[in-house]
């Protein structure tokens, strides 16, 4: 790797903090970024990587501490000065207008006249020079994720910048897109661009990045040049401890089929959504089934088909332990068995402010918890007593509001509500999405357990390392369609890596071929 | 020096109950200020307001008699509003429970059954419930906004009311007024305290109140509805149906708005009229808002609201101010009390302006 030459940093910050009502997000923060240097922020959820980016990108205004831009103090007031002085920010979610086009999108934000003739020109000249393939006539709302994602930084690209900042930039990413989104960001290094690479993903980190600044808690807990490091001593940097370890159990004895979709279609009313397309999946008893793929491939509108919270037209394409619940309402399907644990936490999974008394009877309520069309608090108190004990849930008791629990303890919490109940099929969106190292591994931890008891358990997730840690077999939903399933000790990420854009053999044959391994 | 308001990091229990108290405390200033405004003396225009009407027992009678029908409203109405139902067509379900109710007591003017009454409270019931089943019926089906249908069901009940009085009910005796005939003594609540006006609907008003409370904190149905008003999404993800917490909610609200309404007609009105309600149904919002949506709340904020309806009669006789001054007061609660629930959420702080 190359090493960064002049003397003059681009950016040096000092002691930045930042206070919020609740938190500390950030507590006297050191850094410098050399010009063309590639310079990783690695941190947890939480630890206040996003808040110093966005003081950097002037969001955000630091109560205290300095910013020092190529040798001089200045000050950002907002984003648009940042953007003048050459910072430029990629987002985690994305800022743009969905019914408009690229150019139109990227003229929105470029000062100066309004030429989308020209401009398209200059889109084209980026994209081919970067290797970033768009074209600047679609429709942002037709592109891929990953499209939309090349859109934002030839955004950032075309304003000349010499410090680019990317918030989780391969979170939305395919294994083959990230790859190429670094060859585009190595290039942009040699020109002498600085780049602030924000992630909580090790391997990334030290394939990409010269440099990386560890935070923990709103504070610096280390520096170090990442191709020096291995994963478990920056992981020790990052959460405090060593990563986690998981025991498998045996596999192999799956029992029934708990859960069966049959040729499941679904239009979508949204203009934005996706059609599902022949979809056919079994989940047995006994084991763990994972649906990767790219966000916004259809995994919503499969969600709410299997949840039942949009109730399908025919009654026959989902069956739960033999029984048809294609017509049955979420309240039905729970009371034969199958329980959820949704991606959104706060104001989906649990009413953020009621108790967690009150959030226990949300779904748990069939556990003996009402009486004559009344409640019985004291029964609900204990279940959610016991789901916190054994859920190790950090929390005030019982008699906390959701809303004062941390991303990761609500969904310990979630989870264990929902696998207290003793699910016979248990279906889970982004389970440790935005959840922190330790609350991720209990998470995992507790699924495999829930395995071996039995259940059918069916994951769906982006991060494709979770469910390589935890499936028995993988299946890729792309465009709306399933891919065939494969055991997971048969594939790896470079396979289903190219299953996640839609080529899996006999991709046009829609349908899964059960058990294809 | 900058006033700034910083949001809290949870909103505080503290000042929901206090900021109803501010409220009425910031009620009384203005009101204070606006009998200068007026040429009054504040002091006397106080004591004829506020202190007048509660001088004796049959004051302090009058009061709850005033304050029945803003409970039964109020208690009904915040079953839906805590599931963000918002039926603001009270006082329409008011109406047409006394129109429904006192129509019962009209056809069987000459029966002195025991029956009677409870069947006239029951239609009465229904009749409000029948007219808020509109808006739900619009709601759930055709998803159209609750806030403008409950509201111009209103009018229409007004005018159907208007119409049955001035035509096919109207008193053949009556000298031409706009009114039916009195109803016979069966079909009149009886008085609770003799010499007074109150009346066993007070009775039903604090039933309603019990049961509310029970309804709203200790059924999985109310549960069921606080779940669909705080948070949708995770009603649907449970399973609940937002279709019935509509219909319960509106159904609850025209149900209690119904009894108000024929317990006026059988109680102080003792016919039907063009008058029979001085805006109870659109007060009520008031009342339950001021009450915190609670049932104990609500009971201390209808006698309130009661107050001001009495305080508005007097300021009338004694002060020659119009009748309107006691709408202008309920203005100004309602607007007090918006303005202080900012500080339920966010906290006020003095900064030092940065260069």
């Amino acid at each position: 790797m190359q090493t960064p030459s002049s003397d003059t940093p681009r950016l040096a910050i000092r002691g930045i903090r930042k206070v919020y009502p609740a938190i500390v997000a950030n507590d006297g923060i050191d850094l410098t970024v050399m010009p063309g240097e590639i310079h990783a922020v690695l941190g947890e959820n939480g630890a206040g990587k996003s808040t110093l980016m966005k003081v950097i990108y002037g969001v955000i205004r630091p109560d205290e501490g300095e910013l020092i831009w190529e040798g001089q103090s200045v000050t950002i007031p907002n984003p648009a000065q940042a953007r003048e002085l050459g910072i430029g920010m990629v987002f985690q979610h994305f800022s743009l207008f969905e019914t408009l086009s690229v150019v139109q999108n990227v003229a929105l934000a470029i000062p100066g006249e309004f030429d989308l003739a020209a401009l398209s020109l200059r889109i084209e000249e980026v994209s081919q020079r970067y290797g970033l393939p768009v074209d600047p006539r679609r429709m942002v709302h037709a592109l891929s994720v990953g499209e939309r994602q090349r859109v934002e930084i030839i955004r950032c690209l075309l304003q000349n910048p010499r410090l680019l900042i990317l918030d989780e930039p391969t979170s939305v990413l395919t294994p083959q897109a990230v790859r190429k989104l670094f060859e585009t960001l190595r290039q942009l290094a040699s020109e002498g661009v600085s780049i602030l690479y924000i992630s909580h993903k090790l391997d990334e980190i030290q394939e990409l990045c010269h440099t990386a600044t560890v935070l923990r808690n709103g504070k610096v807990t280390g520096s170090c040049t990442p191709s020096q490091e291995s994963p478990k001593t920056m992981a020790r940097m990052m959460i405090g401890e060593d990563l986690p370890a998981y025991s498998h159990g045996e596999t192999g004895h799956e029992g029934e089929v708990r859960l069966r979709i049959v040729n499941l279609c679904q239009p979508t009313e949204d203009p934005f959504g996706t059609t599902l397309k022949n979809i056919n999946l079994e989940v047995r008893s006994g084991e763990i089934v994972g649906i990767a793929g790219v966000s916004g491939n259809g995994q919503q509108e499969l969600l709410k088909a299997i949840s039942g919270e949009e109730p399908l037209a025919d009654n026959r394409v989902i069956e739960m332990c033999g029984i048809q619940v294609g017509h049955l309402n979420p309240g039905k399907r729970r009371a034969l068995g199958m329980c959820f644990v949704p991606e959104e936490r706060l104001g989906r999974g649990a009413v953020p402010r009621l108790t967690l008394t009150e959030n226990i009877l949300l779904t748990a309520y069939r556990k003996g918890m009402l009486l004559g069309g009344l409640i019985r608090f004291g029964v609900a108190k204990r279940f959610a007593e016991d789901c916190i004990k054994r859920f190790d849930v950090r929390c005030g008791g019982a008699n906390s509001e959701a809303k004062s629990l941390s991303g990761g303890n609500l969904q310990k919490f979630i989870v264990g509500r929902e696998i207290m109940q003793d699910p016979k099929v248990l279906v889970l969106a982004q389970p440790t999405w935005g959840v922190d190292v330790g609350a991720s591994s209990f998470i995992r931890q507790s699924l495999l357990d829930l395995r071996e008891s039995g259940t059918a358990v069916l994951v769906i997730s982006e991060e494709l390392e979770e469910l390589f840690e935890i499936c028995d077999r993988l299946v890729v939903i792309a465009k709306g369609t399933l891919s065939p399933s494969k055991a997971t000790t048969e594939t790896g990420v470079e396979e289903i890596g190219i299953w996640m854009s839609g080529m899996w053999p006999d991709a046009e044959k829609s349908g899964e071929a059960p058990h294809v391994a | 020096m900058w006033l700034k308001f910083e949001q809290r990091p949870e909103p505080s229990k503290t000042m929901s109950y206090v900021s109803p108290i501010l409220a009425v405390a910031l009620m009384f200033l203005s009101g204070l200020l606006l009998f200068v405004v007026l040429g009054k003396s504040p002091v006397e225009g106080f004591k004829v307001f506020f202190l007048n009407p509660l001088k004796d027992s049959y004051g302090i009678a009058e009061l709850f008699l005033k304050a029945t029908p803003l409970m039964l409203c109020a208690v009904g109405l915040s079953v839906g509003f805590k599931a963000n139902v918002w039926n603001i067509g009270a006082e329409g379900q008011l109406l047409i429970g006394a129109l429904v109710g006192g129509g019962i007591a009209l056809h069987f003017e000459h029966t002195s059954s025991a029956i009677l009454l409870p069947a006239m409270v029951v239609a009465g019931a229904l009749g409000g419930m029948a007219w808020a089943a509109i808006p739900a019926f619009l709601r759930t089906r055709f998803n159209a906004n609750e806030i403008l249908t409950s509201l111009m069901l209103v009018y229409v009940a007004e005018l159907v009311v208007s119409w049955l009085v001035h035509g096919p009910w109207m008193d053949p005796d009556g000298f031409n007024f706009p009114q039916t005939k009195l109803l016979s003594p069966e079909a009149t609540l009886p008085i609770l305290l003799t010499g007074t006006r109150v009346n066993a609907a007070l009775l039903l008003a604090i039933g309603a109140l019990l049961v509310g409370w029970i309804f709203m904190n200790k059924s999985f149905m109310g549960y069921q509805m606080k779940v669909a008003g705080q948070a949708e999404h995770a009603g649907r993800y449970a399973g609940f149906s937002a279709k019935r917490s509509v219909w319960i909610g509106m159904l609850a609200g025209g149900a209690m708005a119904g009894i108000a309404g024929i317990a006026e007609v059988s109680g102080p009105v003792g016919q039907i009229t063009e008058h029979i309600s001085p805006g109870y149904g659109f007060a009520a919002m008031i009342v339950a808002f001021v009450g915190r949506l609670n049932p104990i709340g609500i009971f201390f904020s209808s006698l309130l609201m009661a107050l001001l309806y009495m305080g508005g009669e007097q300021a009338q006789q004694y002060l020659a101010l119009p009748s309107s001054i006691s709408k202008v007061f309920q203005g100004m609660l309602l607007f007090f009390l918006l303005g202080s629930d900012v500080f339920i959420n966010f906290r006020p702080r003095f900064i030092r302006r940065r260069k």
